[in-house]
């Protein structure tokens, strides 16, 4: 489903990304987690291209991008391949302007040129299935970050991607409200969707990720069935990564 | 005294409202042109290749850095001179539009530039052009900023009309000189023209207001 090779991202003089290698399978579910630097976060940009990779290959269903060639003249296959890969942002990033079903059906209506009402429709049931009905008409300045957060999911979904991305999707919410969206994504997991999840909320990536990976300095340090990578690292960095979590965790 | 006031009142009113026309025409003709043309001026400078940014620059520069009042001498008295002879009302509409979108176009690009990044990647996370989401997303958001300052700028054109009096087109300052040289009723004259310009700017203010209203609709909370 999702394809990468050596995939390079420097800022200026700054190389975040040194040449990762990844596949996920269609149905899997990928926790990627590391310290803050990593450059998790902008490997998860780049396989939608918000950011512009220096170099590598990138495939996402039947989409390739060539980022060893220059950007500008697959700007089309670009938008196609954000089609097929949804993004779920840190800061929601909803529409303001537009309401919570205007925000789901723009896609869909302006890109895909679905038919008004069956876009309606189709974002009606996603806002159900994230369990918003009688939210459609609030603006989001009206709704919690929990239910704006899950909006911008159903947003995603409503585009019918075949992969989506989550960055960081419960870092910028009020700690009682993480709990909602989490259990929104796990629901999305058991439907046996593609996903992959930055995440610091490492109970949640153990138990949802078919896999998880540790990142650190641009490099993919290890990674493996979630289970054993949480209760069984190999790398010392890994080990060094995850008991200072736990630690934070248990104070 | 008040009664033969009134009734010069009366009967200069179908000059008077005469003018008024063309000071109707050429405030929303250089409002119309000038946002048109002033945010052509603002996406160029904002996403042009460099040349034209340096060009919308000067632009910007030359036609807020020199008095409207010498730039329509230029295009009505100047041009002719260089084999364009303009008419007094196209000459006038030329000058209040370019001059305009000088300003519009500064109010636009900052208003555009206003709007958070994260807005360009949601619409593009959903496989929206740039243009597409220009128009989408970024433009209706922009228009809460820009609202204000433009309202500001089209009560000043409004005023600024009466300029074109000095062109030769029969607006409704120049009218009002006009009957002010056959009747020497200067006050009145002056004081009916004043009242009428208050009542196009005050119209143009409480449009303003209506449409802020409208783009700012989803900042209610309740």
């Amino acid at each position: 489903m999702i394809s990468v090779r050596n995939l390079r991202k420097a800022f200026g003089s700054n190389e975040v990304l040194k040449g990762i290698d990844l596949d996920v399978a269609a149905g899997e579910v990928v926790a990627i987690i590391g310290p803050s630097g990593s450059g998790k976060t902008t490997l998860l940009r780049c396989l939608n291209l918000l950011e512009q990779p220096s170099a590598g290959q990138i495939t996402v269903g039947d989409i390739h991008i060539d980022a060893d060639k220059p950007l500008k003249g697959q700007q089309k296959l670009i938008r196609q391949l954000r089609q097929q890969a949804g993004f779920v942002f840190q800061n929601f990033n909803l529409f303001p302007h537009r309401t919570a079903l205007e925000n789901v059906i723009e896609g869909p209506v302006q890109v895909k040129k679905e038919p008004r009402e069956a876009a309606l429709a189709h974002a009606r049931a996603l806002l159900a299935k994230v369990g918003l009905s009688g939210k459609e008409d609030a603006y989001p300045k009206r709704l919690s970050g929990g239910q704006q957060q899950r909006v911008a999911i159903a947003r995603a979904l409503a585009m019918r991607p075949q992969v989506i991305l989550f960055d960081e999707p419960t870092s910028a919410l009020d700690p009682e409200l993480v709990g909602e969206v989490l259990t929104t994504i796990r629901d999305l997991a058991e439907e046996k969707r593609t996903m992959i999840i930055v995440t610091h909320e490492m109970a949640f990536a153990r138990d949802v990720a078919d896999r998880a990976i540790f990142i650190d300095q641009g490099h993919i340090v290890e990674q493996g069935p979630a289970k054993t990578l949480f209760t069984a690292p190999q790398h010392e960095r890994t080990r060094q990564f995850l008991s200072k979590f736990l630690l934070d965790r248990s104070l | 005294m008040i009664e033969s006031a009134l009734q010069l009142a009366l009967e200069s009113a179908p000059f008077l409202l005469k003018g008024a026309y063309y000071t109707v025409v050429l405030s929303l003709g250089g409002m119309f042109f000038g946002l048109l043309l002033g945010f052509a001026l603002a996406v160029g400078r904002l996403y042009g290749p460099a040349p034209l940014r340096w060009l919308t620059r000067l632009y910007v520069s030359f036609f807020r850095g020199t008095p409207l009042l010498v730039q329509l001498f230029l295009i009505y008295y100047g041009l002719p001179q260089l084999g364009i002879q303009l008419d007094p009302l196209p000459a006038a509409l030329i000058g209040f539009s370019l001059n305009m979108a000088a300003y519009t176009s500064e109010i636009l690009r900052a208003a555009i530039a206003s709007i958070d990044r994260g807005q360009w990647e949601a619409a593009a996370s959903i496989g929206m052009s740039k243009t597409q989401t220009l128009y989408r997303a970024i433009l209706p958001q922009a228009a809460r900023t820009a609202l204000p300052p433009l309202g500001n700028s089209f009560i000043s054109l409004v005023k600024d009309t009466a300029l074109a009096a000095t062109i030769q087109v029969p607006e409704l300052f120049r009218q009002a000189q006009l009957i002010t040289a056959r009747t020497f009723e200067i006050f009145t004259m002056y004081l009916a023209a004043a009242l009428i310009y208050w009542a196009l700017a005050s119209i143009l203010a409480h449009f303003q207001a209506r449409l802020e209203a409208r783009v700012n609709r989803h900042e209610q909370d309740n």
